[in-house]
Formats: structure tokens, sequence, C-alpha cells
């Protein structure tokens, strides 16, 4: 199984955890699971829409202890 | 078929506006739209390189974004370019009265783009104003 990165985009406010993982995803090959934590609600509930919009697969989202974590696999 | 394209024409100079500016640039390229922003007006200034100039804040709202840390929207345009290929224009007549060259603004800034251009552009899909 490929390596899960986490990308830690907590203590900033929407898009910023998405421009996070987008600018993480750029680097990380097809296949890769990235896990972005995020302390902002609005994240938590955008990050799986533009997960589902541009096509990448989304593995699993949480909230624990007041962080978000969003894991999501890189597609394409 | 084709991209969704999204025009956003930029006026304002204040924080709260070009933050929303900023928010639908950079989520509209990283979703696959195709983004023109049109800088015009009091919102061109803040994209001099080197200007360190504030936008300042309308109310609370703007306020409260830079308390709590949230995205510059600097960096926003910026990423709407490097990770979402949108095309940032300035306005030439905003460019003229400013005395600005595409030199002096901030690199991820186009070519001065002309109001018929942009307004072709636009009518061929969303367009936002901020």
């Amino acid at each position: 199984m490929a390596e899960r990165k986490i990308v830690d985009a907590k203590n900033t406010f929407c898009p910023g955890p998405l421009m996070e993982l987008i600018g993480q995803m750029k680097m990380a090959e097809v296949g890769d699971e990235l896990e972005i934590l995020s302390t902002d609600q609005g994240s938590a509930n955008d990050i799986p829409e533009w997960i589902n919009k541009v096509g990448h697969e989304m593995i699993d989202s949480f909230e624990k202890e007041g962080v978000w974590h969003i894991v999501v696999k890189k597609t394409k | 078929m084709s991209k969704d394209r999204i025009s956003v024409m930029v006026t304002s100079g204040s924080r709260e506006q070009l933050q929303m500016a900023a928010m639908v640039a950079s989520v509209g390229a990283v979703s696959g739209s195709d983004v023109t922003v049109f800088l015009s007006m009091n919102a061109l200034k803040f994209f001099i390189k080197n200007s360190n100039e504030l936008a300042p804040a309308e109310g609370e709202m703007g306020r409260l974004m830079e308390e709590k840390n949230a995205p510059d929207f600097m960096e926003l345009f910026s990423q709407a370019v490097e990770y979402g290929d949108a095309k940032i224009f300035p306005c030439s007549m905003a460019i003229d009265i400013l005395e600005v060259k595409q030199d002096d603004l901030e690199d991820f800034v186009s070519e001065p783009l002309g109001l018929t251009a942009f307004l072709g552009d636009a009518s061929e899909g969303q367009v936002w104003h901020f």
C-alpha cells in the first residue's frame, strides 16, 4: 500500500485547507493517500465536495477532538 | 465537453470583497473551471509588487478574518493561477491611470486586458463581480 501523507492545515479557514491539500496532491503520485487535518468545519464540508467534483477517491472522513480528518486517494 | 467558464470582475479595494473574489477564483479554478479575473478600479493597486499596502476592512468580518488567520487573498489569487491555471488580467485603463506596467505587478498577473476582450470572455459563462 502506498504511504499515507498527513497534510496539517489546522488553524486556518476555508479555502486554506483545500488549497494546501491541492498543493500536496500536485506533488503526490497516483494511488497515494493524503490525510488532511482541519479545524475549520466549512472546509470539512467543502473538501469532500471538491474530491467528488474532481474525481478523486474519498477514503474516510471523521472528527476527533475538534479536528476533522479527511482521507483522499489520488486517482489521476 | 467544454469546461465551465467563470469570469470575475474585481473593482473593490475592501478586504472582504477582495477575499471573496479570491475565494471564487481559486476554488473555481481548482475545481475544473476556466477562470478569468479582471482587476480594475480600487482593486488593482494591491497587486503592485512590494506595495505593502493592506486592503482596509469594510466591517467586522474583515477585521476578524485577519485576527483569525484566514488565508491571504493575494496567496489565494496566486494559487488560482498555480493550481488551477486561472488567468488574472489587469484592466488596461487602470494600468494607464495608475501609471504602472505589467512588470510592476505581481508575477502571477498576466498582460493588460481591455474591457472589450473581457466582456467577450464573460459572455460565455458565469460572471461574478466584487
